[in-house]
Formats: structure tokens, C-alpha cells, sequence
């Protein structure tokens, strides 16, 4: 496969395959192409949330009509859902979410180091699965192994896109 | 003032067969319970904030059977930004019951905001809800009837309610999985809808 792999085009390919047709999402640099794809694919419906854990109830209440979900983050988010995070798990209803890093490598913003580094640590700390994916040609797949252990399982999943291979944000001016 | 549990009871002897019901943790759970068991209903006992997210993606999920969310000032006001969610998202199915008695009745009475100068009601108008009313009496309770089970929404009724204790009534269980399995199975039951029920690649093993 080539090192330059449409990744979030791949990303859509398994979700559907998933039977995810609700995505949500808090916006980021480094989910706009799989968020411009979701808007435009006319099987799924796209929320636009004004603080990341609307996410997690928002997935719950769909999940408990028969719909699936993801929700797409930033790193910073994760921390906005901690206490939501309780609803799946003691509902034991399945959750997905996929996390663009922020304060890894290359980072230049030191205000994004501290939730950055504690990502993992909260999803552990709340009984979410962590599945990274560090390299473009393995994102589909580490995807399709957290849906799976989601949806199959009824647990949390967390997708971490890392920082390494997203790149750092660049501000450009203008 | 209306009493919350007279109102309660009120709007759900007008309740459709086939509507969803959802309360946020404490005195809406208990209030819900209080006039009798529905599998159609699921209670938050937790959580705090998350009643209205859940209400919103439930709508999406089953847009041909109305979802009412019966929730408290202080829940709303913890996540005041899902009615802008909400209205941007405008599912004409859900409806939002706000028991508005101005305090957080499940830790001691302190004041909410809805105490001082904020309105819950003029906050969904401003956030884009389609239908908001505020009812303060028993009189006012016939017309927001139809506002909450059957006007096109999103709709926010604000009912300003007496704060003081209720008797506790529980629910049928405090287990998060009990209680989603058999709401889940519940909508499931009522038969699948356009577009809706039967997606979840779930197994049933």
C-alpha cells in the first residue's frame, strides 16, 4: 500500500461496514477530511457538537434506537467527557471515538502537552480501550478492530490518530 | 407554582402508545416512577448533563415516535450548550419538559441561575427551538399538552414548579444495564420504523 493512503476515505469505508451512520463530532485540523467525506456521504447524518461529551450521550440515545455512532475529537476534548463517559459503561452501551493528538510529536503548543499526555491515561481511567494507530496503511484496520470490540462487546473505544502521522499544526498566516 | 408530581402525572395520562420518555437524575427519575412503571421510559440515576445528548440521538434514531425529555434546571443548565445542538439539529419528534423550581432540590435547595435572571425558556428560544412556552399554573397545563406529545419540535415547555421534597419513588432498577437492556427491547418491540430500528450489527449471542 502507498505510504500516501487515503486514510480517512478508509476510515469511512469501515465505519459503514460497521453499520455507523451518525458521526459527531468537535472539529479538528486533523479530522476535516474525514468530517468533509461524512458530510457529504448522504447515508450519514453528521451533529455538529458545541462541547465533546454531548458525544457520549448523544451515541448512547441513538445506540438505544438502533443506530451507530462515532464520535471525532481532538485530544483536548477527551478530558470534556470524563463523568459521560460513566453512561456507557454502566449502561453497557457500545461507544466509539476516534482522537486526532494533539501535544505529541512536534508539538510546539505547550498548552496542548498537558491533556495530550493524559489522553490515554483517561480513557484507562474510565475503562476505555485504547487502539493507536501511528502509521496512514493500519488506520482502517485499527479502526475496524475497535468498532469491533465496541459494538460486539458493548464496551468503550478510543482510536488514537497519532500526532506522528497526522503533523503537527502549522499556522499559517493569512 | 405547579406541584411537580401533579403535573407530572398530568401530562402522562396524554402520553402516546409508541412515545419514548427520558428523565435526568433525582426528582425528574423519581417523579416519572412515581406514576407507575413504563418500559417505554428510561431514568438517568447519573451522569449529570448527559440526559439531553441521549434525548437528541434517541430522536435521531427513531424519528417517527415522538421523545419527550422530562429534565431539571440544574441539569439543563450544566449543559446549556446541547440546546444549541439541538436546535441546530431541529428534530421535529423531541420535545424538552424543563421542572424548573429554581434549586437543586437533591442536595440541599441551593439556588440555580433560573433563580436570579436566567430563563430556560428565552435561552431555547434564543438557541433556535421551534416551539417554547413557560407554564407557572394548573390553568396554563391543558396548552402545553399539545406542545409536549404532538407540536412539531423541537419544543421547549418550561414549567415553573414549587420547590420542596417529594416522596422518593425508584425505579424499576439502579443498574444502568438493566434498565437500557429493557428499554432497548421495549423499542424494539413497538416494531421497526423508517430508517431506524434494526441497524445495530450487535450480537445477540
Amino acid at each position: 500500500m502507498s505510504i500516501s493512503c487515503d486514510w480517512p476515505q478508509a476510515i469511512i469505508g469501515v465505519l459503514l461496514s460497521q453499520n455507523v451512520d451518525l458521526v459527531a463530532h468537535v472539529p479538528d485540523a486533523g479530522h476535516a477530511a474525514l468530517i468533509r467525506l461524512a458530510e457529504g456521504h448522504d447515508q450519514i447524518d453528521v451533529v455538529t457538537l458545541t462541547s465533546e461529551e454531548e458525544g457520549v450521550g448523544l451515541l448512547c440515545g441513538a445506540w438505544a434506537g438502533g443506530r451507530n455512532g462515532v464520535l471525532l475529537m481532538q485530544s483536548s476534548g477527551v478530558g470534556n467527557c470524563i463523568n459521560a463517559l460513566a453512561l456507557p459503561e454502566i449502561c453497557r452501551i457500545p461507544f466509539l471515538t476516534i482522537v486526532s493528538m494533539r501535544g505529541e510529536w512536534e508539538e510546539f503548543v505547550p498548552w496542548q502537552i498537558p491533556m495530550g499526555l493524559a489522553t490515554p491515561k483517561v480513557f484507562e481511567a474510565m475503562h476505555v480501550e485504547v487502539f493507536r494507530a501511528t502509521e496512514e496503511q493500519h488506520v482502517a484496520e485499527t479502526v475496524d478492530a475497535a468498532g469491533d470490540f465496541a459494538f460486539t462487546t458493548r464496551r468503550s473505544a478510543a482510536v488514537l490518530l497519532s500526532q506522528q502521522m497526522l503533523g503537527a499544526k502549522q499556522f499559517k498566516e493569512g | 407554582m405547579l406541584e411537580r408530581r401533579t403535573l407530572v402525572d398530568r401530562l402522562l395520562r396524554h402520553r402516546p402508545d409508541n412515545a419514548l420518555t427520558v428523565s435526568s437524575l433525582g426528582s425528574p427519575t423519581w417523579d416519572i416512577a412515581s406514576t407507575g412503571d413504563n418500559p417505554l421510559h428510561f431514568g438517568f440515576i447519573g451522569a449529570m448533563g448527559q440526559a439531553a445528548p441521549f434525548a437528541l440521538g434517541l430522536a435521531m434514531a427513531e424519528p417517527n415516535k415522538r421523545v419527550v425529555l422530562f429534565a431539571g434546571d440544574g441539569e439543563l443548565l450544566m449543559s446549556l450548550g446541547i440546546l444549541a445542538t439541538i436546535a441546530n439539529k431541529a428534530p421535529a419528534n423531541l420535545a424538552i419538559v424543563s421542572l424548573d423550581n429554581e434549586s437543586y432540590g437533591e442536595t440541599g435547595g441551593q439556588s440555580t441561575a433560573t433563580a436570579g435572571p436566567t430563563d430556560l425558556e428565552a435561552v431555547a428560544k434564543a438557541c433556535g427551538f421551534s416551539q417554547t412556552c413557560t407554564a407557572t399554573s394548573e390553568e396554563a397545563l391543558d396548552a402545553v399538552c399539545d406542545q409536549v406529545w404532538t407540536a412539531k419540535g423541537p419544543a421547549f415547555i418550561n414549567l415553573k414548579i414549587v420547590c420542596g421534597p417529594s416522596p422518593l419513588v425508584f425505579p424499576h432498577s439502579f443498574d444502568g444495564a438493566t434498565a437500557m437492556n429493557r428499554f432497548r427491547d421495549a423499542i424494539n418491540k413497538l416494531g421497526q420504523t423508517q430508517g431506524s430500528y434494526g441497524r445495530s450489527n450487535e450480537s445477540e449471542i
